[in-house]
C-alpha cells in the first residue's frame, strides 16, 4: 500500500489514437515514484512526447486511467487546473512568450494563476532567475537572448510554480551544439534537488550521469525500461539493441 | 605533442563600395539600368509637364472670391470662392445655422479626445472616464433639449461631425465584436463557431449600402407599432456589425499565425482559456496584423460617406447638398470635391503615419 502511495504518477493501460487511425500510444503501464527521475528516448513518432503531454494533459488520452499526484485526469477542469500548477514543463522550442521581459514572462502565471503580489512574484522569480544563473538579463526580451539563455529562462519559469514534477520535452534539440551544456548542467543542479523529473532527451551522457530510469519507448509502447547502467550496457530486446547501436554507434 | 596554434579573428572592414547617402540612392534605384533610366524620364516628364499646369490652375490664376460672376470671368482658374461661400454648409451639412457653434465645439472635443486616446502618456485606466464625458457631452451639445440648448433631431446632423462620429463609433465597438468573433470562429465549441462563420459569411456577402438600406427602411417594418428607433442609431449598428466581420477576419489571420507552443506554454503554467487569450495569444496576433486593422479602419472612415444613400448627409452628402441646390455654384463641383478630398486625406494620412508609429511600438520585443 505504502509503495502505491509513493507512485506520483500512475498510466493504467492508458491509449491514445490522433484521429482514428493512428494508435500513438499502445496500453502503457508506467509508475513512477516520488522523487525519480527518468529520461525517456526511443526513435521519432515514438510517441514519448505524446506520453509526457498527457501528465499535464496538453494531450488528453481516450482509454485507461492517469493519475498525477492523486488525481485523476478527466475532462473535469478543476482536477486539470491542480494538476497543471504541480506540474512544469520545458519544450523543445523553448516556448517563451516574446512580448513579455524575461521577468514578466516568470511572474505571469505565480501573479495570475498563484494570485500572488506583483512584488512576491517578482522576488520568487529573481530566485529562480538565479538558480539558472541568467539574473542579469531579467529586464531583456526573450529574443535578445541566446538558444541556451533563452531554455534556461523556460526552466525558471517552469520552477516559478514550485512544481513536485518537471516535464522536459527534448529540451536541448533545437539547441546549437555549444549550448547544451550550460542546459544541462542546470538540469543536472535540478535533479540532485530531489523533484520529479521526467525527461525526453537523447542526450545518453544526461541519462547516465542523473536518470533512475531509462525508458525505451518504440511504436507507442514501452519497449524496455532499466536503470542507466543495465540499460546501455546490457540492453534486453533487440529493438534497442538495434536504436543503442545506432545512436551510440558513432 | 604539437604546440597549439591561437586563433587570431580578422578585423572588420568597410564594404567597399558606398551603398548609402543620396547618390547612391538615386543611382540605385532610379538610374539602375535602361529600362529604369527610360521610365524614371517618362515620369519625370509627365511630372514636369502636369504639376505647373495644375499651379497655374489652383494657385496663380484662382479666386477667392465668393462670388460666382468672378469665377466665370476669362482666364480664371479655380473658383475657390465656392469654399468660401459654401463651407459651413459642407462642414455642417443640414445643422441649423446660428446653432453651428455646437457641432464645431463638439467635433473638437471629439478630435482632441481621438488625439489623446493615440498618445501614450495618456493610456491610462481613467481615460475610460474621459470618453464617457465627452461622447455624452458630444451627443448633448448636437442633441440639445437640456441645459437651455434647443433639440436638433438626428436627422439635421451631417457633415463633418457625422462622418467623425459615426467612423470613431463604428471603430470602437467593431473591434471588440471582431475579436469575440475572430475568437469565436476558433473556438472548440461547434454552436459558437458555427454562429460566428455564418455571421462574417453573411455579412461578407452583401454591400455595405444593401445592409444600410435594411437598417433604415426594412428594419422599422419588424418592429412593433409605435417603437421606433432612431436611424442614425440603426444606421451605426449596421455598420459597426458591417466593419466587424471584417475585421474579425483580419484578427483571424493573426490568430493563425500564432505558433502552438504559446497556446500550450501558457495553459502549461494553468493560465485558464480566457488568461491566454488576453495575456498571451491576442497581444502578439493583434501586433502581427496591425497593418491590417488600419487598412480597415481607414477603409470604415470613408465608407461612412455611403451613409447618405439613407439620408444622412456626412461630409461627402453634405456637399452634394450645398451644391446641387444653388445652380451658381452648381459648376463648381472639382474645387468642392477637393476641398473635402483634403479633408480626408488628413485624416487618414494621420492614421496610416499612426499605424507605422504603432508598429515600431509593438515591435520592440522583437530588436536585438
Amino acid at each position: 500500500m505504502n509503495e502505491a502511495t509513493d507512485n506520483i504518477i500512475v498510466f493504467d493501460k492508458v491509449n491514445k489514437w490522433y484521429g482514428n487511425n493512428f494508435h500513438v500510444l499502445r496500453d502503457i503501464n508506467l509508475n513512477v515514484r516520488r522523487g525519480e527521475r527518468i529520461v525517456v528516448c526511443g526513435p521519432s513518432g515514438s510517441g514519448k512526447s505524446t506520453l509526457i503531454r498527457c501528465i499535464n494533459r496538453l494531450e488528453e488520452h481516450q482509454e485507461g486511467h492517469l493519475i498525477v499526484d492523486g488525481t485523476e485526469l478527466t475532462d473535469d477542469v478543476k482536477a486539470i487546473d491542480k494538476i497543471r500548477k504541480e506540474v512544469g514543463m520545458v519544450f523543445q522550442q523553448f516556448n517563451l512568450f516574446p512580448h513579455l521581459t524575461v521577468l514578466e514572462n516568470l511572474t505571469l502565471s505565480p501573479m495570475y494563476v498563484g494570485k500572488m503580489p506583483k512584488k512576491e512574484a517578482e522576488e520568487k522569480a529573481m530566485t529562480q532567475l538565479k538558480r539558472v544563473r541568467i539574473a542579469e538579463q531579467a529586464g531583456k526580451y526573450p529574443l535578445q537572448l541566446s538558444g541556451g539563455q533563452q531554455q534556461r529562462v523556460a526552466i525558471a519559469r517552469a520552477l516559478c510554480l514550485t512544481p513536485k514534477i518537471m516535464l522536459f520535452d527534448e529540451p536541448t534539440s533545437a539547441l546549437d551544439p555549444e549550448m547544451i551544456k550550460e542546459v544541462l548542467d542546470v538540469m543536472v543542479e535540478m535533479a540532485n534537488q530531489g523533484i520529479t523529473m521526467i525527461c525526453v532527451t537523447h542526450e545518453m551522457g544526461f541519462a547516465k550521469a542523473v536518470a533512475d530510469r531509462v525508458i525505451f519507448m518504440d511504436q507507442g509502447q514501452i519497449v524496455e525500461q532499466n536503470t542507466p547502467h543495465e540499460f546501455f550496457n546490457n540492453p534486453q530486446t533487440d529493438r534497442s539493441k538495434d536504436f543503442l547501436s545506432k545512436i551510440l554507434g558513432h | 605533442m604539437a604546440e597549439t596554434i591561437i586563433f587570431q579573428s580578422l578585423p572588420a572592414r568597410p564594404a567597399p563600395v558606398n551603398t548609402e547617402g543620396l547618390v547612391p540612392w538615386v543611382k540605385n534605384n532610379l538610374f539602375a539600368n535602361w529600362q529604369s533610366t527610360l521610365t524614371t524620364l517618362i515620369v519625370g516628364g509627365l511630372l514636369l509637364f502636369y504639376i505647373p499646369q495644375f499651379i497655374n490652375w489652383a494657385v496663380l490664376t484662382a479666386t477667392t472670391v465668393p462670388n460666382a460672376d468672378a469665377c466665370r470671368a476669362e482666364g480664371v482658374g479655380a473658383c475657390w470662392g465656392v469654399i468660401t461661400e459654401k463651407y459651413r454648409l459642407i462642414i455642417f451639412g443640414r445643422y441649423p445655422f446660428e446653432e453651428q457653434w455646437r457641432p464645431l465645439v463638439a467635433t473638437i472635443l471629439m478630435v482632441a479626445l481621438l488625439v489623446m486616446s493615440c498618445t501614450r502618456m495618456f493610456w491610462k485606466k481613467w481615460l475610460v472616464a474621459v470618453w464617457i464625458v465627452v461622447l455624452a457631452a458630444f451627443f448633448i451639445l448636437m442633441y440639445g433639449g437640456m441645459f437651455g440648448l434647443t433639440e436638433v433631431q438626428t436627422d439635421r446632423w451631417g457633415g463633418l461631425p457625422l462622418t467623425i462620429m459615426l467612423a470613431t463609433l463604428s471603430i470602437v465597438l467593431c473591434f471588440p465584436i471582431a475579436i469575440c468573433v475572430a475568437l469565436g470562429r476558433r473556438s472548440n465549441l461547434p454552436a459558437i463557431r458555427t454562429f460566428c462563420t455564418i455571421y462574417v459569411e453573411l455579412i461578407r456577402g452583401v454591400p455595405l449600402i444593401s445592409v444600410l438600406f435594411m437598417a433604415s427602411f426594412m428594419f422599422p417594418l419588424f418592429m412593433p407599432a409605435g417603437v421606433t428607433i432612431d436611424v442614425l442609431i440603426r444606421v451605426l449598428v449596421g455598420v459597426t456589425l458591417f466593419a466587424a466581420a471584417y475585421m474579425a477576419e483580419v484578427i483571424r489571420g493573426g490568430l493563425q499565425a500564432m505558433p502552438k507552443g504559446q497556446a500550450e506554454a501558457a495553459a502549461s503554467l494553468g493560465l485558464s482559456y480566457w488568461q491566454t487569450q488576453f495575456k498571451i495569444i491576442l497581444p502578439q496576433a493583434l501586433a502581427m496584423v496591425v497593418p491590417g486593422i488600419m487598412n480597415n479602419f481607414i477603409g470604415l472612415f470613408k465608407d461612412t460617406s455611403l451613409v447618405y444613400i439613407v439620408s444622412l448627409y456626412e461630409l461627402t452628402g453634405s456637399l452634394g447638398l450645398a451644391l446641387n441646390s444653388d445652380a451658381d455654384w452648381r459648376p463648381y463641383k472639382l474645387e468642392g470635391y477637393l476641398f473635402i478630398v483634403a479633408i480626408y486625406f488628413a485624416f487618414c494620412f494621420a492614421m496610416s503615419r499612426y499605424s507605422l508609429w504603432i508598429e515600431k511600438q509593438v515591435n520592440k520585443s522583437k530588436l536585438r
